[in-house]
């Protein structure tokens, strides 16, 4: 058992390598053939700058060189943690992710818990009874969900919650005028509601679908029919062999949702003006922030494997036919 | 003493709607189980045997609408009797190894219904007297093989205490060794003084373990009879099916039965076996035919002496 899960972490470090390495090459590829001139995003606007100041700049840059020695020059850097400097906040790139990745965690993670639970929930209440009432009414309710943007859900309750009823501030993470610490919790949480609302409404519909699904295919299979065979009511059968086999596909799905997450979260921070890491990635593609947007997707590239690499870690711990496998690996 | 009766089915019919369809898929069966006896219920895939378990249990599908009277000891089995009954009275010895939950170590599988301590230690006595080693409590179902599972099956109904049995094919994909030996263990059951009810396809041993095979065919039963009414060329035998079906056997001449069972969409009001009995007359074909009595067994035929 030790030398298996050491195995498998050896196997995750190994892939989480070459992921990053991978993310790099293509993200610095791409970025290379946009039409972003970092001088020109570095100088912005000012006149004062001459040609042979921004060639100066250009070279101490090293942007004279050849597209294979800047990217080994990057990664070099890189392997050093030095992720350079954000044009667009004057600070070094891992300080701004650190910070901006703080504000949007709570965020991010409020709405990951809320889609967890409730979307568990109504999975479960949708997939009990198959063509109910109530199946018809969450399947519906879902497929509205997951065929609305995010943007526009976060649009349509920030009109109706902050400003048709005024009951939560139209954006931002903390007021306006305030004093660092005098912010209270409650201030956070109101300014984090809407938003963490947008998400996880935006993140439920797939794992309730998905729950149902399983629940259905758990209802028909033959060890529920012997449990009930042998006189567990529903509930304790559910409760005994159910949980347990519906949580297999509902943890993959809820750490796989990392990704989404993330995604979701760039639309929903854009919308609220939210100040998360999210929307720094707008803010640097639309500026021209190189430094920071390349950090941002490094970032969210680590987030997204971490997310599944719990999952993997979990199920290798919930279902035993993978522990005990006779030849390691997942 | 006579042995009581446990199960009694009186013109038992299941019909499945589905989109406004109505299958029949079961119809006016007719049969008894008794306490101390094995009752093999032998028939084609198809037939209804295992859904003849289900119903029993009152576990089919929402879509099923059934028919009939079944009792327990004399006590109409219903939706109010069968939660009460299921598990305690009457359980279920499933085919295979899907029936247990893939997640839940076996031991633990077949002991939850009592409490933790009290089931624990009998479940490992049990596994003893099976010829399971105590590693096998931990194991999990993936990890059993198909006579493991047969076993691990059984400890869970002889732990239940329930006194009707329906053992639902407990022996395919086992050698004819380990078949055998199952089917010992279904002997001493019935020895204690409960109820089997054997579902097979397999006729060959249904008639060497069972003290009454009933014959299943296109959802209705044909004949019941004492299991050594099986036996030469089957000339003690009622039902012109089940006689084809005793000479189809290699040892009994390899006779093959030619045509194909009804599915349930193209069942008849009529004797369902008539296309492909060599007895058949004009008179098969006209109205249904009633189980009758017969030589100390059932028959579903009219020309039946």
């Amino acid at each position: 058992m030790a030398g298996k899960t050491a195995r498998f972490l050896l196997g995750k470090l190994l892939r989480m390598l070459s992921l990053l390495l991978a993310a790099c090459l293509l993200s610095f590829f791409l970025l290379s053939l946009s039409p972003i001139d970092p001088v020109e995003a570095y100088v912005g606007a000012s006149v004062t700058v001459s040609e042979q100041q921004r060639e100066e700049i250009a070279a101490h840059w090293g942007l004279d060189q050849p597209p294979a020695e800047r990217f080994g020059l990057w990664l070099s850097s890189i392997a050093k943690g030095d992720l350079g400097t954000s044009l667009l906040y004057r600070r070094p790139v891992l300080d701004v992710i650190g910070e901006r990745f703080l504000a949007s965690l709570w965020l991010m993670g409020i709405a990951w818990i809320f889609s967890g639970l409730i979307g568990l929930g109504l999975g479960i209440l949708a997939g009990r009874r198959e063509g109910s009432l109530w199946d018809k009414g969450i399947r519906g309710f879902c497929l509205l969900l997951s065929s609305t943007p995010t943007f526009w859900v976060g649009m349509v309750l920030l009109l109706i919650f902050a400003v048709w009823l005024g009951w939560f501030p139209v954006g931002l993470s903390v007021p306006i005028g305030v004093l660092e610490q005098d912010v209270t919790l409650f201030d956070r949480l109101s300014h984090v509601i809407l938003p963490a609302l947008t998400l996880s409404l935006a993140g439920m519909a797939p794992i309730a679908l998905h729950t149902r699904e399983k629940l259905i295919a758990i209802n028909r299979s033959d060890y529920m029919l012997y449990a009930r065979a042998r006189g567990e009511g529903e509930w304790t059968a559910l409760r005994r062999h159910g949980l347990r086999n519906l949580a297999l596909p509902a943890v993959t799905l809820q750490f796989a949702s990392f990704a989404e997450l993330f995604g979701g979260s760039v639309l929903a921070e854009q919308v609220f003006s939210y100040p998360g890491l999210g929307r720094a990635a707008t803010e640097a593609g639309l500026n021209g922030d190189l430094p920071l947007l390349l950090g941002i997707v490094l970032f969210s590239t680590l987030f997204v494997f971490i997310g599944n690499s719990i999952a993997d870690l979990l199920t290798f711990f919930i279902d035993p036919r993978i522990r005990r496998a006779k030849r390691g690996g997942i | 003493m006579e042995n009581q009766t446990l199960l009694t089915i009186e013109d038992l019919s299941v019909q499945f709607v589905s989109a406004g369809i109505r299958t029949t898929a079961l119809s006016g069966l007719s049969l008894t189980a008794k306490e101390g006896e094995i009752l093999a219920v032998v028939g084609a895939s198809g037939a209804g045997k295992s859904l003849l378990a289900h119903a029993v249990l009152g576990l089919l599908p929402k879509n099923a609408q059934v028919t009939g009277r079944m009792t327990y000891k004399g006590q109409v089995l219903n939706e109010k009797t069968l939660p009460r009954l299921r598990g305690k009275e009457i359980t279920l010895i499933p085919q295979s190894v899907t029936y247990l939950d893939p997640l839940m170590p076996v031991g633990r599988q077949v002991y939850y219904p009592m409490n933790k301590q009290e089931g624990r230690a009998k479940t490992a006595a049990l596994f003893e007297e099976y010829g399971l080693s105590p590693e096998v409590m931990k194991k999990y179902p993936f990890e059993l093989s198909g006579g493991m599972t047969r076993r691990v099956l059984f400890s869970a109904a002889v732990l239940s205490g329930a006194k009707l049995l329906l053992a639902d094919e407990p022996t395919p994909g086992l050698s004819r060794e380990t078949a055998r030996h199952v089917l010992r263990h279904l002997r001493a059951f019935a020895k204690e003084g409960r109820a089997v009810l054997l579902i097979t396809h397999d006729l060959d041993l249904a008639v060497e373990c069972a003290d009454r095979v009933a014959v299943l065919y296109a959802g209705t039963l044909l004949e019941t009879a004492p299991a050594c009414d099986f036996a030469a060329d089957g000339a003690a035998l009622r039902h012109p099916y089940s006689q084809s079906l005793w000479n189809a056997l290699p040892q009994n001449g390899f006779h093959p039965v030619t045509g194909n069972m009804p599915s349930p969409g193209e069942r008849v009001e009529s004797c369902p076996f008539a296309p492909r009995c060599p007895k058949k007359t004009a008179l098969c074909r006209e109205k249904p035919v009633p189980l009758r009595p017969l030589r100390g067994g059932t028959v579903r035929c009219i020309h039946a002496t």
